[in-house]
């Protein structure tokens, strides 16, 4: 399978793929996607043909979230993200649906990957999906009442939930039918567990050792950053999105940034754009080197997260040089980066150039042909490339099932085509593959590191637009029409036109999408973001079948899950 | 555009020698063995630093918690413009103003109050960001303790400039 360049030549026509388009409007939306507005009615027919038509091969499925409108004839609006990997366009659909009837049918039977998704919309925007298996809250508490993301819900309610959570699947009583040589047994790993990374809780049913069934329950890191995000203005949203995988913040505040330049139409400075890249590499090798030292912790190989943990540190102490800030920088703005960087910036990054690689080759050579680490890893929580597809992985976990998709290739952004460098792929789609995987990616982004510091620009590093971006204090303390600029942009904030956008990031662990909704104030009307986590956790309980205990700690620490980004 | 470009990186088991699994673990001690004696007897080569009697190099931008700079007699430079307020993505600072009688042409009001809920706070520096007069700016200090909570919302005499501006520990500010 290999991934092609966009074909935007010729515009596909949809409306000629289907049978009938009665009930449907299709469009090319300003931000590229082709848009098809669906009745209820014709939902279901509709995705059928974006998956099966060999045209669309829409094969994964993105992102499903709801937007309120309580003022439209029909308030909800439920909105599916959709691609092909093969073919690299991107649709998405929008249906709209009434406040008293907010109900559509399950697109379960086609994408796996929208179970959570679905969950998701129904507990915080509560629109029902109509035949989902297990339509239950996700991100909330069970006994919270309302549904969040509403507009009429009042962001400034507390709620205090303190009756314990008492979630028990109804399948853990059940006879499951083994061999009765040993009593099944129903256990917990988590919330606060040393091996979930998060706090995150497993419902296991065991047969000895063997887990027969499984089911997450996520949530308790849940701060509804969405609402909060709608009740500030566009720039206030970068520090949120510092904590959302918060072992890479850097990322999620360019991909923000770049979403809102896209709704904006305006471009960051080369400079900026040379300096986001390198961040942003430098920020995806620490991620992978959190999440290789923690596998390797977690199979017993303890050193290995010393070894990563040191070039880690030297790496946080130039985003601290240059941003203030270690773990969550808020270094990105709207328009470029919030300062010029220090000057010894080249210094440091050509240092810390030369001393990564020895700790990933320290690390390759200690473990890589270990035939523990090797017995404990192989084989173990594999998939196949249409599994994981369908269950919407992306990132390094998808890479590793021998599918090269990756978006700084195929929808490059921050002149990521202009950068040499490989997508590492492996076939086996098991743990041992996506530790090979994340292990090369680091000495890629290394190599995308060596060539922006080799020709990073002179300029400034953001825009000169004082719509967007705050004057130079030089000028504000001294100039009156700064000084104005600078008070109508702090108290009406950016405006955004009205309008919506999905802009998508190769995050660490994969699509890092966000889904834009202005109205034309100052603040953001709806922001959605895909978390590249939240799809593949969701295939985790079910890759747990047929695998020992041990095994799910080894399974849990590869797919590398985020719970600041899982629960947002 | 480049095209896309991929490399395997599938790792059969390679041989008796993985297969018997001494020659991989002799070559990971070796690894272990020469940072063990590369530390002991050549260079030093750890991150990590006695902590707290020995303390890092903290970077000139770090930020810390706030200081409300004065003017030269004294007063604060504040001039209660709610930028910071408005500009916080916490929701940490409030502030109370009123008439300044010492108003200039310069300035009309000052704060009565002026709190930063320490807890509350994130430390993203936007509120420096917003300051149209470098009234708020940030130290690199970042050892706060409080036994309450109502410890943690310091107010303006907790956060004034005390002594000379170069002896604050600058962190986070305008840079012009």
């Amino acid at each position: 399978m290999t991934a092609s360049s966009p074909d935007t030549s010729q515009p596909i026509d949809f409306a000629a793929l289907l049978p009938d388009g009665r009930g449907l409007e299709v469009a090319v939306a300003a931000d590229g996607l082709t848009e098809i507005t669906a009745d209820r009615s014709r939902l279901i027919e509709v995705l059928r043909a974006l998956h099966d038509h060999p045209e669309l091969d829409c094969d994964l499925l993105l992102d499903i979230c709801g937007v309120d409108y309580p003022d439209r004839e029909h308030r909800f609006e439920v909105v599916y993200h959709l691609t092909s990997v093969a073919k690299n366009h991107r649709f998405r659909v929008r249906v709209p649906v009434g406040e008293d009837d907010s109900r559509v049918p399950t697109a379960f039977g086609i994408w796996k990957a929208a179970d959570w998704f679905e969950r998701e919309a129904w507990d915080l925007m509560g629109i029902r999906f109509d035949g989902h298996p297990n339509l239950r809250r996700i991100l909330t508490h069970e006994a919270f009442q309302g549904h969040a993301l509403r507009k009429d819900y009042d962001p400034e309610k507390r709620w205090v939930l303190t009756e314990a959570e008492t979630f028990v699947p109804e399948w853990a009583g059940e006879d499951h039918g083994g061999d009765g040589e040993f009593e099944s047994q129903v256990i917990n790993i988590g919330p606060s567990h040393p091996a979930t990374h998060g706090t995150l809780r497993i419902v296991a049913r065991l047969d000895g050792e063997l887990i027969t069934r499984a089911e997450c329950e996520i949530g308790y890191l849940h701060r509804c950053f969405e609402k909060m995000s709608e009740t500030h203005g566009w720039p206030e949203v970068i520090p949120y999105t510092d904590r959302l995988n918060y072992c890479s913040s850097m990322i999620n505040g360019v991909g923000y940034a770049l979403g809102v330049e896209k709704m904006l139409g305006i471009e960051a400075p080369p400079r900026a754009q040379v300096v986001r890249v390198i961040l942003s590499e430098f920020s995806r090798l620490m991620d992978h080197a959190v999440c290789l030292g923690a596998t390797l912790v977690d199979v017993g190989a303890l050193t290995n997260f010393w070894y990563f943990f040191q070039p880690r540190e030297e790496i946080y102490s130039l985003l601290e040089s240059c941003a203030g800030g270690r773990l969550t920088v808020s270094y990105a703005r709207i328009g470029g980066l919030a300062h010029e960087v220090p000057t010894d910036f080249e210094e440091q990054v050509r240092y810390l150039l030369g001393r990564i690689p020895k700790f990933i080759d320290d690390v390759d050579r200690l473990v890589t042909t270990n035939r523990i680490f090797r017995g404990r890893t192989e084989g173990i929580g594999a998939l196949s490339a249409e599994e994981a597809i369908g269950w919407g992985w992306t990132g390094p976990c998808l890479r590793a099932c021998g599918v090269p998709y990756d978006l700084r290739r195929v929808n490059p952004y921050l002149g990521y085509e202009d950068y040499e460098f490989d997508i590492p792929i492996a076939t086996t789609g098991d743990s041992y593959g996506r530790y090979l995987v994340r292990l090369e990616e680091m000495r890629q982004s290394l190599r995308i590191i060596e060539q922006a510091i080799d020709n990073l620009p002179d300029g400034p590093v953001i825009t000169d637009n004082h719509r967007v971006a705050l004057p130079p204090k030089s000028r504000v303390y001294s100039e009156m029409e700064s000084l104005i600029w600078h008070f109508k942009l702090i108290y009406e904030g950016i405006k955004v036109p009205e309008g919506a956008c999905y802009s998508a990031t190769e995050g660490a662990n994969g699509e890092l999408g966000y889904y834009l909704v202005s109205d034309g104030t100052g603040k953001p009307y709806r922001i959605k973001v895909r978390p590249p986590c939240f799809a593949i956790f969701q295939a985790y309980p079910h890759m747990l079948e047929g695998h020992l205990v041990p095994d799910a700690i080894a399974i849990l620490s590869s797919l590398n899950i985020i719970a600041g980004e899982l629960d947002r | 555009m480049r095209p896309v470009t991929t490399i395997n990186v599938d790792r059969p088991q390679k041989g008796f020698g993985e297969w018997i699994y001494l020659g991989p673990i002799l070559k990971g001690l070796g690894v272990t063995l020469r940072h063990f004696l590369r530390n002991l007897f050549g260079h030093r080569d750890v991150a990590t630093i006695q902590y707290p009697e020995e303390k890092r190099d903290y970077s000139e931008r770090m930020r810390g918690r706030h200081i409300l700079t004065v003017r030269e007699d004294g007063s604060l430079r504040c001039v209660a413009c709610y930028m910071c307020e408005t500009a916080c993505p916490a929701d940490c600072i409030s502030i109370v103003a009123e008439e300044d009688p010492e108003a200039t042409v310069e300035w009309e009001k000052r704060a009565v109050t002026f709190e930063i809920d320490l807890l509350r706070c994130v430390f993203c520096g936007f509120c420096v960001d917003a300051c149209p007069k470098q009234a708020l700016i940030m130290s690199r200090q970042h050892e706060m303790t409080f036994t309450t909570r109502t410890d943690a919302v310091v107010g303006i005499d907790e956060l004034r400039q005390k002594g000379a501006i170069e002896d604050q520990d600058l962190g986070y500010r305008p840079y012009y």
